[in-house]
């Protein structure tokens, strides 16, 4: 098949059997690859009622037609299970350079089943594959395990790896790769450390068929010709996602002690601009980018590299503890890298930790002792370790902020930041109703990568609570996951303002099939349908309550900041839903009709 | 005419080897690229890219005669000639002489098309006359 490796990889880790079969053609037509094969195998092939860290959940890793060809950011990796965090659907995005080499091993997808007796790494070398002793290696970082690796076997090898985090089943664990990136949310890098498997290592030589090459060269370096040749190039690659950290300090949008407000005081010391010159040594790539956004970073205070912070990790780990120092966020990153685990769901659950102890729900008592204030940074670096082996105060916060609160009580349940049991990913939510609205229905909890709807609110006006702007966060939700869909990266669309269409001649070329942007964005309403009937199944009693967003957000407006006293109405968040719900073709609890289902193509799947 | 890099700027991105691999045998692998990105990480982090200087010290030792010079003024493979006696290998003062018979069955290198060079981001390279280019 043209666009594909071509082959789907499974891997029984309690058998130990290996076996490779066709991608299915018809897969690939109604699903296309990367985020759309791992919805469609995870309803598919896990059973209902699956323990998501028992044998029956799976592991589904995929490319996508885009990856490891000539096309801006083709680098983008899903990662998908059923989520020991939401116990729901996680599909987490992973860059760098593993998807790429997904498909020079002629690989589509790798399916990971059962749970292996021992701690194991699988080794992929195009078609000699094996599942090896991973022993030395359990127990270690992230960053050494990929340096032993790289070592090892060369530059060539791309390295996915988990830390202490995902071995000791912290369910936001992550997995990581190329020194700093990860796929982050929802806890795949647990569900990798329950089946014991340490890492994934691959190198492939083969080519990637193509349908057309001559039309191919030719779109490819038109849509690279476009990303040079937009303007706001060399600023975003100069900050990357940091580019934003002052844009939604001035407008109310950057977490802060524990999103109590959307502005920090101390915030100027976190900007872009400030990181840049202090720490920043390379930018650094995923494949295919021409405008690469990851800052690779040296910290002389705490003689520590590290790729980022991002822009997620600066709110998470800087504004929303009260830290104020770029370099203490820098090393937290290092940390939490390391030790595998989502800086946006620890950032969160360390932010409710302080707050739990600022308000005198935990003493030093319940912290281990420690004087747990906001701005505590060393409290910080040392909570990222005991929730990486859930220890102490750790092992309640390595549950996430969702159960913890609902364990400790007092109304620490209000201030647990999340949607579906997913924390919150950096933007304050008290005013900005679309990107609210795209937290409340993110597919995977809280998070904003499927409707960065923010800048919209600003642009139409924040607090408008009208059809138009739920429209926008429908349209949002469909199109921008089609980019992991394709296994490439949504930013060059997003920042550098490319014309869309640009990606339509290429990816004919490549596939041989000819397809417009509605038809693309027909598939992401079909798996953002399937995802939703996903949690339904799973879940009993799921649909409108799951939906709500943190109480703080319709409760308790800022008493500081640029959005100092405002808030979203409870009535406007059901509004809100009532509209989504409508627009999506779903009935009033928010599950999809029949009639729906039948116009996507699902309803023989989901019956 | 040469191919110049300045590593610094280098972001690993790996677009310059997709497009040389597509150049030099129409198929997008960047196992088959003339050009080497060593990535230093997770220090001192940086990137080193190897490129072909045009020295022509491989065509100087091919018992073939397979490396010729094109209108370009570059080294390049004539696929037909090369017998993979490797004897241009270790000739190369930069490493970015291939030959790999698992992956091809000629040796190959730079042919000066520019491809690499209109792929990528960041400016980190260019082709220049050699005589002038500021390094």
């Amino acid at each position: 098949m043209n666009g594909y490796g071509g082959k789907i990889l499974r891997v029984n880790l309690t058998t130990g059997k290996i076996t490779k079969e066709q991608t299915p053609a018809d897969v690939a037509r109604d699903f296309i690859g990367g985020r759309g094969f791992g919805a469609y195998f995870l309803y598919k092939e896990v059973p209902q009622g699956a323990d998501p860290l028992g044998p029956d959940n799976k592991l589904i890793i995929s490319s996508g037609p885009m990856s490891g060809l000539m096309i801006p950011g083709a680098g983008k990796c899903d990662f998908t299970t059923k989520s020991p965090l939401t116990g729901g659907y996680a599909s987490a995005s992973m860059g760098g350079h593993f998807t790429a080499e997904i498909k020079y091993a002629g690989l589509d997808s790798i399916i990971l089943e059962g749970i292996s007796p021992k701690p194991v790494y699988l080794f992929i070398n195009d078609d000699k594959i094996e599942l090896r002793d991973a022993k030395e290696f359990w127990g270690m970082g992230t960053i050494s395990v990929e340096k032993q690796f790289k070592d090892k076997l060369g530059e060539e090898y791309q390295v996915a790896v988990i830390g202490p985090g995902g071995e000791n089943v912290v369910p936001y664990a992550c997995i990581n790769h190329d020194f700093g990136r990860q796929a982050g949310r929802g806890g795949v890098g647990a569900v990798m450390g329950v089946k014991k498997v340490k890492a994934i290592v691959i190198h492939g030589t083969k080519s990637i068929p193509v349908s057309d090459t001559t039309a191919y060269r030719q779109a490819g370096k038109a849509l690279y010709k476009a990303c040079k040749d937009a303007s706001f190039l060399a600023e975003w690659t100069r900050y990357g996602t940091t580019v934003v950290t002052s844009w939604c300090d001035e407008v109310g949008a950057l977490p802060t002690r524990n999103f109590s407000a959307g502005s920090f005081e101390d915030g100027k010391n976190l900007y872009g601009s400030v990181m840049r010159d202090k720490i920043v040594i390379t930018d650094k790539g995923c494949f295919g980018c021409p405008s690469p956004c990851g800052k690779y970073s040296r910290s002389k205070k705490y003689s520590s590299y590290v790729e980022g912070p991002e822009y997620e990790t600066i709110g998470l780990m800087g504004s929303n503890l009260g830290i104020s120092d770029i370099e203490a966020v820098a090393q937290a990153n290092l940390l939490a890298d390391d030790a595998g685990l989502d800086t946006i769901s620890a950032g969160n659950a360390i932010g409710w930790a302080m707050e739990c102890y600022e308000n005198g729900i935990f003493t030093k008592t319940d912290t281990d002792g420690v004087d747990l204030r906001f701005g505590n940074v060393e409290a910080t670096f040392e909570l990222i370790g005991k929730i990486s082996r859930k220890e102490g105060l750790g092992a309640l916060l390595s549950e996430g902020v969702k159960k913890a609160s609902q364990k400790i009580g007092k109304g620490s349940e209000k201030f647990a930041i999340h949607v579906k049991g997913m924390e919150q990913s950096a933007y304050a939510t008290h005013n900005a109703t679309a990107m609210l609205l795209a937290y409340m229905t993110c597919d995977v909890g809280a998070h904003h990568n499927r409707a960065w709807a923010i800048t919209y609110d600003l642009q139409v006006g924040r607090d408008l609570v009208v059809p138009e702007k739920v429209a926008r966060v429908i349209w949002l939700q469909n199109f921008r996951p089609m980019f992991d869909v394709l296994g490439g990266c949504r930013l060059q669309w997003v920042e550098l303002g490319i014309d869309r269409d640009l990606y339509i001649p290429a990816l004919e070329a490549i596939t041989g099939i000819h397809r417009t942007w509605v038809d693309y964005e027909k598939v992401g309403e079909r798996i953002w349908n399937l995802t939703r009937m996903f949690w339904a199944r799973e879940n009993n009693g799921f649909g409108r309550s799951w939906d709500l967003p943190a109480p703080r957000f319709y409760e308790e407006a800022p008493k500081s900041g640029a959005t100092k006293g405002q808030i979203t109405k409870i009535e406007d968040v059901h509004r809100l839903l009532d509209m989504y719900y409508e627009q999506r073709g779903w009935n009033k609890d928010g599950m999809p009709t029949p009639e729906r289902l039948s116009a996507l193509n699902l309803a023989e799947l989901v019956a | 005419m040469q191919l110049y890099v300045d590593s610094t700027k280098c972001s690993g991105c790996n677009a310059c080897r997709v497009a040389c691999s597509l150049n030099l045998f129409g198929e997008s692998n960047p196992k088959k690229s003339a050009l080497v990105i060593k990535p230093h990480f997770p220090v001192p982090g940086v990137y080193e890219v190897k490129v072909c200087t045009q020295c022509g010290d491989c065509a100087a030792v091919c018992p073939e005669e397979a490396i010729k010079l094109n209108s370009k003024g570059a080294w390049y493979v004539d696929f037909d000639q090369c017998n993979l006696c490797e004897a241009c290998v270790p000739e190369c003062p930069e490493d970015v002489m291939f030959v790999r018979v698992e992956l091809a069955n000629a040796a190959w290198k730079c042919d000066l098309c520019g491809d690499c060079v209109d792929m990528c981001g960041t400016s980190a390279l260019w082709i220049e006359e050699k005589e002038t280019a500021g390094v």
